[in-house]
Parts: C-alpha cells; sequence; structure tokens
C-alpha cells in the first residue's frame, strides 16, 4: 500500500477522538461501546434497585398495603428480570467490551459492526420492557414465568406479552455478542498468546461466550411457544388440549441454569484477575482455574431440574440431578481455594479493588453453602418457594456477581476514564454495602426456614416475622444508600483531572501496558507475549517501572469507519415485537414492517464500504 | 501502512478468516435451538385429544421428492463454490442457479403442503400436532428463505463479476449454512415424516 502518500496527506488518518452524539451513534469502537454498555446497564442497575426497595417497604411492615398485590408482583417480576438480563449481564458485556480486545492485544473485536448491533438491540429491548410501565402492564408473573399462569387465560393483559417480546429482543442482542466474542477470542489473540496463556478474566469470558451460545436458543423456542400461544392461539402450555405446562419449566431451566453461570463466570474472571495484582504474585493454579470453569459450564447443563424437585419427578430424576447439583461444589471449591492460595503469603495491597474480591469470596462461599443445602431434595421441599431461596441466590448474584463487577468497576476506571476513583470513598462503599447486604438477605435464611413464602405480597402478623423483614428493610437502605457514594464519588471524580497514570496498580496484564484511557486503535504496534503475565515479564526484564507510554499519532492504521446501518438493524428488531403486541389493532402489517427493515439494515450493511 | 499494522489485520490466530469461525459458530448455536423445536414435536407426539393425526394427513411421496431435491443442492452448492474457487464463471453461475432452483421448489412444496393441511382442517390452533409441526417445519421452512435470499444475492454479485477466486469465501459461508439447514431437514424428515 502507498504508505508514504497516505501519511503526508494533510488530512491523514491521524487519529482525532470523535465526539458529539452522533460519533456514538455510529461508533464501531469497542470501548466506546463497551462505555454504552457500562451506562446504560448501571441506568437498568438502579431502576431494579428502586423496584427492589419499593419492594422492602411495602414488606417492612406486616399487613401493609404501601403496594397494591398487583403492583407488587409487577415490581418483582421486573425487579428479576431487570437485574439479570438489564444490569448483571451486561454489566459484564461492558467488560468483555472494553477489556477482552485489549488483553488479547487485538484492534478491536472481530467483528466491529455486530458489536455495534448487539449494544443497540439491548438497549431496544431494555426499553421494550420498561415501556411497559407506560401502560400500567409490566410482566408480573416472575422471572421465570412459570406457564400455564402466563397463558392468555390467566393473563390476559399486555404484561406477559412485553416479557415475551422483551426477552426475546435480548435474547438476539445476547447471542450476536457471544458469536462476535467467541471468534475474537479464538482468532484474534496477540501474537505468542496460546490458549493456556490468556488472562483468566478472557478464559471466564470465554467459557460464558460457550454457555450464552448453547443456552440462549432454548430460551428463544420456549419463547416462540408461548408466544404463539399466546399471540397465535396455539396451545403448547394449555393442559386442556394435552399441553404440558412442564415443557416449559424445562425448556426455561435448561437455559436457566446455564444462565446463572453466565451472571458468574465473569465475576469468578473479574476476581481472579484483581486478586494476582494485589497480592502481588500471580494466579495460584491457573490451570486448575481454566478446566475447574470448563467442568461448571459442561455441569451447568446436567442440573436444570433442581429447579424442579417440587414438581415430583420421581425418586431417579430427582437422584440424578441432586448429585450432578452437589458435583458442582467441587470445582467451585478449586476456585476458592486457588483464590486462597493466591492470597497467600501475598504482599496485600488494601486498596477498594481488593475489599470488593475479599467480599465476593466471602459472600460467595455462603451463597454456595446454601446452594449445597437444597441440592438434596427433602431439603428443597423445605425450602423451595420460601424466603431461604431468596436469600441463598442473591448471595450468589449480589454477594457474588455485584460484588466482584463493583470490584471490577474500581480496578479498570482508571484504564477506561483516564481517572482515578477516590479510594476512601470506595472503601465507605465497601462497608456500606457489605452491612447493608448482609442485613438484607441474612435474616431471609432464618424467616424463609421459619415459612415465610417467597413472592407474596404481605404477611400477617404474629407469626414472628416482622422483626426479620424490619431488619432487611433497613438494611436494603444502607445498601441502596452506598450506592449513592459511588456516584457521587464517579461524579467527583468526573470533575477531577484526567490524570491516571497508564499503569496504577503495578498490573499484569496488557491493558496496563497502554496509556489511559487507550488510545483508539490500541496498539500501535502488535504486542508479543511469552507468558503468563507478560506486563510483569516485560517490567521484570526492565528492572522496574515502564516509562508512561506515550501518546502516539497512529497515522496509516486503519480502522473500520463508523457506521448507522447497526442501529437502523437493531430497530428492525424491536419492531417486529411492537408488531405482535399490535396485533389485533394493525394486523401483520407491524411484523412486516419490522422484517423489512431488518432486511433493508442487512443488505445496506452487508454492501457497505468496510 | 507499517508492517505491524498490516499483521495485525490480517494475521488470526487460527489462520481461519472470522467470518467462518463465526458461521460455525452460529451454527452451533443453531443446533440447540432446532434441537429444542425437536424435542417439543416429540414430546408432544401422540398426546393430541383431537385430530388430525399425523397418520391421517401426512403425505410421504411429495416430501421425499422435496428432500432429494434438498439434498441434491447440497452437492450443487459444493460444485458452484468448486467453481468459485477455480474461478470457472459458467460453472460458478449453473450450479449456483440450479441450487437456488432446488430451494425454491422446495419451499414452493411447503407452501402447498400448509395450503392443503389447512384446507383439510389442520390449523396451528387445531391441536397439539398442528401447532408444533407448523412451529418446527415453519421454522426450518423460514431458514431455507432466508438460505434462497442470501444464496440469490450471491448469484447477483457473481453475475456482476463481483466474485472472484478470492472472495469466494462470501459462498462458502452462504453455503455453509445451506448444508446445515439441510441436515436439520435431514433429521426433520424422518422424525416427523417416517416414525410412527
Amino acid at each position: 500500500m502507498a504508505t508514504s502518500a497516505v501519511s503526508h496527506a494533510p488530512h491523514a488518518a491521524v487519529h482525532v477522538e470523535k465526539t458529539g452524539l452522533w460519533s456514538w451513534i455510529t461508533t464501531v469502537d469497542h470501548k466506546k461501546i463497551g462505555i454504552l454498555y457500562g451506562a446504560t446497564a448501571f441506568a437498568f442497575f438502579l431502576i431494579g434497585g428502586l423496584e427492589a426497595l419499593l419492594l422492602r417497604i411495602q414488606l417492612g411492615t406486616a399487613e401493609n398495603t404501601f403496594l397494591t398485590p398487583e403492583a407488587y408482583n409487577q415490581l418483582f417480576t421486573m425487579h428479576g428480570t431487570t437485574m439479570i438480563f438489564l444490569a448483571i449481564m451486561p454489566l459484564s458485556a461492558m467488560f468483555f467490551n472494553f477489556f477482552i480486545p485489549l488483553m488479547i492485544g487485538a484492534r478491536d473485536v472481530a467483528f466491529p459492526r455486530l458489536n455495534a448491533f448487539s449494544y443497540w438491540v439491548f438497549l431496544f429491548g431494555g426499553l421494550f420492557l420498561n415501556a411497559s410501565f407506560l401502560f400500567g402492564a409490566a410482566p408480573n408473573g416472575g422471572w421465570f414465568g412459570y406457564a400455564n399462569l402466563t397463558s392468555k387465560q390467566y393473563s390476559p393483559g399486555l404484561n406477559i406479552d412485553f416479557w415475551v417480546g422483551g426477552l426475546q429482543i435480548l435474547g438476539i442482542a445476547s447471542l450476536a455478542a457471544a458469536v462476535n466474542f467467541f471468534t475474537t477470542i479464538v482468532n484474534m489473540r496477540a501474537k505468542g498468546m496460546k490458549l493456556m496463556r490468556m488472562p483468566m478474566f478472557v478464559w471466564m469470558s470465554f467459557i460464558t461466550q460457550v454457555l450464552l451460545l448453547l443456552a440462549f436458543p432454548v430460551i428463544t423456542v420456549a419463547l416462540i411457544l408461548l408466544m404463539f400461544d399466546r399471540s397465535f392461539g396455539s396451545h403448547f402450555f394449555v393442559p386442556a388440549s394435552g399441553g404440558d405446562p412442564l415443557l416449559w419449566q424445562h425448556l426455561f431451566w435448561i437455559f436457566g441454569h446455564p444462565e446463572v453461570y453466565i451472571l458468574i463466570l465473569p465475576a469468578f474472571g473479574i476476581v481472579s484477575e484483581v486478586l494476582p495484582v494485589f497480592s502481588r504474585k500471580p494466579l495460584f493454579g491457573y490451570a486448575a482455574m481454566v478446566f475447574s470453569g470448563i467442568f461448571i459450564a459442561f455441569l451447568g447443563f446436567g442440573v436444570w431440574s433442581h429447579h424442579m424437585f417440587a414438581t415430583g419427578m420421581g425418586p431417579i430424576a430427582d437422584t440424578v440431578f441432586a448429585l450432578s447439583t452437589m458435583l458442582i461444589a467441587i470445582p467451585t471449591g478449586v476456585k476458592i481455594f486457588n483464590w486462597l492460595g493466591t492470597l497467600a503469603g501475598g504482599s496485600l495491597q488494601m486498596k477498594t479493588p481488593l475489599y470488593f474480591s475479599l467480599g465476593f469470596i466471602a459472600m460467595f462461599i455462603i451463597g454456595g453453602l446454601s446452594g449445597v443445602m437444597h441440592a438434596s431434595p427433602p431439603a428443597d421441599l423445605q425450602q423451595t418457594d420460601s424466603y431461604f431461596v431468596v436469600a441463598h441466590f442473591h448471595y450468589v448474584m449480589f454477594g457474588g456477581s455485584i460484588f466482584a463487577l463493583t470490584a471490577g468497576a474500581y480496578y479498570w476506571w482508571p484504564k477506561m476514564f483516564g481517572r482515578m476513583l477516590h479510594e476512601g470513598l470506595g472503601k465507605a462503599h465497601f462497608w456500606l454495602m457489605l452491612i447493608g447486604f448482609n442485613l438484607t438477605f441474612f435474616p431471609m435464611h432464618f424467616v424463609g426456614l421459619h415459612g415465610m413464602p417467597r413472592r407474596v405480597y404481605t404477611y400477617p402478623e404474629g407469626l414472628g416475622f416482622e422483626i426479620y423483614n424490619q431488619i432487611e428493610t433497613a438494611g436494603s437502605m444502607i445498601l441502596g444508600f452506598s450506592f449513592l457514594i459511588f456516584l457521587y464519588n464517579v461524579f467527583r471524580t468526573w470533575r477531577g483531572p484526567a490524570n491516571a497514570p497508564a499503569d496504577p496498580w503495578n498490573g499484569a496484564t496488557l491493558e496496563w501496558s497502554l496509556p489511559s484511557p487507550p488510545q483508539e486503535f490500541n496498539f500501535a504496534e502488535e504486542p508479543e507475549v511469552h507468558s503468563r503475565d507478560p506486563l510483569w515479564e516485560t517490567k521484570r526484564e526492565h528492572g522496574g517501572p515502564l516509562p508512561e507510554p506515550k501518546r502516539v499519532s497512529g497515522a496509516g492504521i486503519h480502522l473500520p469507519n463508523p457506521s448507522y446501518w447497526p442501529i437502523v438493524t437493531a430497530l428492525g428488531i424491536p419492531t417486529v415485537f411492537t408488531g405482535v403486541l399490535l396485533l389485533p389493532q394493525i394486523g401483520p402489517w407491524g411484523i412486516v414492517a419490522g422484517v423489512l427493515l431488518t432486511f433493508f439494515g442487512t443488505f445496506n450493511w452487508a454492501f457497505e464500504k468496510p | 501502512m507499517t508492517h505491524a499494522a498490516h499483521a495485525l489485520e490480517h494475521h488470526t490466530s487460527t489462520g481461519l478468516d472470522n467470518r467462518k469461525v463465526a458461521i460455525w459458530t452460529f451454527i452451533g448455536s443453531e443446533c440447540l435451538f432446532f434441537a429444542s423445536l425437536i424435542s417439543t414435536y416429540l414430546v408432544y407426539k401422540g398426546r393430541d385429544t383431537t385430530g388430525p393425526t399425523p397418520d391421517e394427513i401426512l403425505q410421504i411421496p411429495l416430501v421425499t421428492v422435496g428432500t432429494a431435491l434438498l439434498l441434491f443442492s447440497s452437492l450443487f452448492v459444493v460444485l458452484a463454490l468448486n467453481g468459485a474457487q477455480r474461478g470457472n464463471r459458467k460453472s460458478l453461475l449453473t450450479w449456483l442457479g440450479l441450487t437456488i432452483l432446488c430451494g425454491i421448489f422446495f419451499i414452493s412444496m411447503q407452501v402447498y403442503e400448509f395450503q392443503h393441511f389447512m384446507h383439510e382442517g389442520l390449523k396451528l390452533q387445531t391441536n397439539l400436532f398442528g401447532a408444533s409441526f407448523y412451529t418446527l417445519t415453519g421454522f426450518h421452512g423460514t431458514h431455507v428463505t432466508i438460505g434462497v435470499i442470501w444464496l440469490i444475492t450471491v448469484f447477483i454479485t457473481a453475475i456482476r463479476g463481483q466474485l472472484p477466486p478470492e472472495k469466494s469465501l462470501n459462498l462458502e459461508m452462504a453455503a455453509l449454512y445451506w448444508h446445515f439447514v439441510d441436515v436439520v431437514w435431514i433429521v426433520i424428515f424422518p422424525v416427523v415424516y417416517l416414525m410412527k
């Protein structure tokens, strides 16, 4: 290629950071898309959190009338759906987007425009779900949407239709992203980065993509069957016609159990990055960590029916699923001991990311132990549908995923925004979150074993539930407040100078070799990797900290052009599902319009000059 | 362009093109999609409270012809790809055209079959067989339709002379998808039409 001609032309490709709304709408830069994912997911996280606080206010006293039963049903359904699909998953996606290419030494993901498409479909799916509030018809059948409560007969409103459509839209976003990140990790690694040299976060993300690819088609089919029942009059889940509501439960949980590993494996990856850096020693048992992650994912597809012990599957099925479930404790235990092994004898740097990672280990162990308890069918029959289960999954989802994601936020914030978050405020956030979290969820173990059922809008006086619920409600307010501290920390940092060094924590992985924030093209030259901790190795050879990397012009580096076709194509998807909602009013024309728009966008995308 | 920048864009860790890894990944994911639909069909087989039942309504001969043509189209698309890779434009256009014709025949057969069944009183709403049959074969038919549109798009670029051998991956992608859709039908045909 005509090197000299290109780099000497007056308007040559010297990379100037583009700003403004249009640059965000048309961006195909994985770092900008990562920030979009993060900002959107955090907004949904706050909405889901507010929904939870409303639920806690309602449950603060016995026989409360703060929320109607109908409002309560909508809020707990939206709280669960939001936190899983619109908060934890996309917060993980923020880190996939921003850091997988940086950690493997790539200039972008394999398909930058597909990446933008995934984000826009995710955003539209989230808006579609939440638009239901405007019609007073938010989903109200629980995040699991058990048939045949969700049938037209028992749920005649639009509530379930919004849920069915929203989840299908979000599924498309997840699948497109999974194909993209799978290909990126398989194919875009820097020279010398063999699979067994990949950072543990990349490994766990890789396994997560496989789970997404294999689990999401199953929920898609379940949702399609339900949509056909509700919108086109089929009888898949209508017992009077021979339909079997348990088919829904099987399809849902074949997706649903791998889904919980989709939520937790990226968290495992983040903690496995933070602990070595702040212990000043390499990750203990790297290979065991990799294989235990793969083993967890593999077993994750063989345990779904432990969500269905109460349906009476018989002793053989119960035994098999109980044993496979208990087996998962082994690889999970391997991980926990490896994290402790990483900490042992390390020179611990007591910074905020390490605080949250230690909190993660402790809280996740509690959640894991209660999980092993209801792996046993007789125990599960006592615990199922009670607050004991609510306590369990909040210890793994909040105590696990959210603690680790918060650790990741404090750890990677300087790299993403070029600013250091305040340490003191970070630690205040940690302690309040830890205390608030345990006050909220620990008493749920007791009140659950005392018989308080979940998903019920209130409880009678005099059963001894009051004191537990008062503590929980108080704790939830502290928990909510802790995130106000985080917001203040972000706000304060935003107004401060962008002076974060490239490598504030003495990091081991490639992203810390770049300026903070990295330039649009990431690496001016392809890095070469010789070990699992490439940056530590470089620093060892250099005999100390590296000089601050300079920003370079990047002239002549070819980057994909911005494109608006991803957002246009993405708009077609929610149009299809809005068409399904409007079938009685406008016939099939909404669906037709959506399909045409998707095709129109796809064709222009395919023939666009890259 | 510097040598390093050049290497970063064209070198892949496996030596395979990104798009090829992606289409295989997508196909792997699609397997679970059809596995779920086929499982649903099998779970509901014979559980109907009202007719028409599969025995009363399914016509094997016509579908057998459609199946045969769909299978032949897999061979044709391989020959078309071979033509594209050798730069033999005539071979490419002939075999690709035949592939598309087979696909169109299969879709037409399915449209005829669906209309015939509707006429006989089997609708999506009639019973579990209707619901699971139309959903399974309908989603397969949708995949065939998307495959035909994709192949026609490649065909037009080939007519315009925009499919030289070094771009034959554009056809190979569509061909891999086409083979997958055929393989799914190889499972659906015995499960729906032949199994008692």
